[in-house]
């Protein structure tokens, strides 16, 4: 019992990787945004790097929830 | 609670068949409906693809135009990351693209299966992807290939950033992979909880059944989300594999 409740600990724990993800994300959108605004000419060619900041970002807080669900069944 | 909620068991392998197909080194080889949902995309996505462009319009109807769009797309992509020569690489990595880009969007269809969530098939794409990286880099630079692992930097810095080259370059095929498996994998999870609300709402009845809208508008939400990542991971497992190829073909320099 108390090592399943320790396991739900755990995988709780490890969900806060998602807090990063989530500055991360910000960051990416808004400095995208500030820089887009400065000089919106430039805005257009920069789509690619701004999505795959994004995906990147975003990979790297879901590695955490993926820590947590090995946690949890296995 | 009224029911148990099961929101990991859409990802569950199950063998359609009672029998075997056939048996590798003493192990059975199920058809399972993952194998199934792999056959349909296949199907489906050479299908439309050949079918749409086959009459060679002048003037393209939207079936057509999609499929060129989506050539252009994915011929544009690697010429801006690789270049000119890169572009010998356009057969697989259109390939990978599509097959990604397809599984995803029909395990967006309720009831079906999400291919991609198995870190089975992404890590096995993502391995072909690092291996052709690797023949394709010693095959054109040879032993050379090897300067890949030392940047410029003065030779106190490269005895610590060697081995961060080194390890970085090895743990690509397990980013690359858990990257596409965990977002597939979380974005279902999530759909599946907030459906498990609507129904855990819907029967508690009393003023909580009309609060069940709540759950299912922002399930719609969620959906298209998905639609955004399952078209956004496709992307970006393309534009890895194309940054990937770069690094063979042009080392350190830019293209």
């Amino acid at each position: 019992m108390e090592l399943a409740a320790a396991k739900m600990i755990g995988a709780g724990i490890a969900c806060i990787a998602l807090v990063g993800a989530g500055i991360g994300i910000g960051n990416v959108f808004g400095s995208y945004l500030s820089g887009a605004l400065r000089n919106p000419g430039a805005a257009a060619t920069q789509t690619t790097n701004l999505l795959l900041g994004f995906a990147l970002c975003e990979a790297t807080g879901l590695f955490g929830l993926v820590i947590a669900l090995i946690i949890l069944f296995t | 609670m009224a029911m148990t909620l099961t929101p990991m068991e859409q990802f569950e392998v199950k063998p359609l068949m009672e029998h075997p197909l056939f048996h590798i080194a003493g192990h059975p080889i199920y058809f399972t409906n993952q194998s199934l949902l792999m056959v349909v995309v296949v199907i489906v996505a050479s299908l439309f693809l050949s079918l749409a462009v086959k009459p060679g319009r002048l003037v393209p109807t939207r079936g057509q135009s999609m499929a060129e769009t989506s050539y252009e797309f994915v011929a544009n992509m690697i010429h801006s990351a690789t270049g000119e020569d890169g572009l010998k690489f356009f057969p697989f990595v259109f390939s990978l693209f599509i097959f990604v880009l397809f599984s995803n969007f029909f395990g967006m269809v309720p009831g079906s299966f999400t291919v991609t969530s198995q870190i089975a098939v992404t890590f096995s794409l993502s391995c072909l992807v690092i291996l052709l990286v690797i023949v394709v880099g010693f095959m054109k630079h040879g032993i050379g290939f090897l300067k890949l692992f030392v940047p410029h930097a003065p030779w106190y810095l490269l005895i610590l950033l060697v081995p961060i080259e080194v390890i970085s370059f090895f743990t690509r095929p397990i980013s690359l992979s858990v990257r596409l498996f965990a977002n597939m994998l979380a974005g279902h999870t999530m759909l599946a909880v907030f459906a498990g609300f609507v129904v855990a709402l819907g029967s508690a009845g009393g003023i909580f059944t009309g609060l069940a809208i709540a759950p299912m508008l922002l399930i719609v939400a969620i959906m298209l989300l998905e639609l955004l990542v399952a078209f956004l991971q496709a992307y970006v497992f393309a534009i890895l594999t194309c940054i990937y190829l770069n690094e063979a073909l042009h080392l350190h320099d830019q293209h």
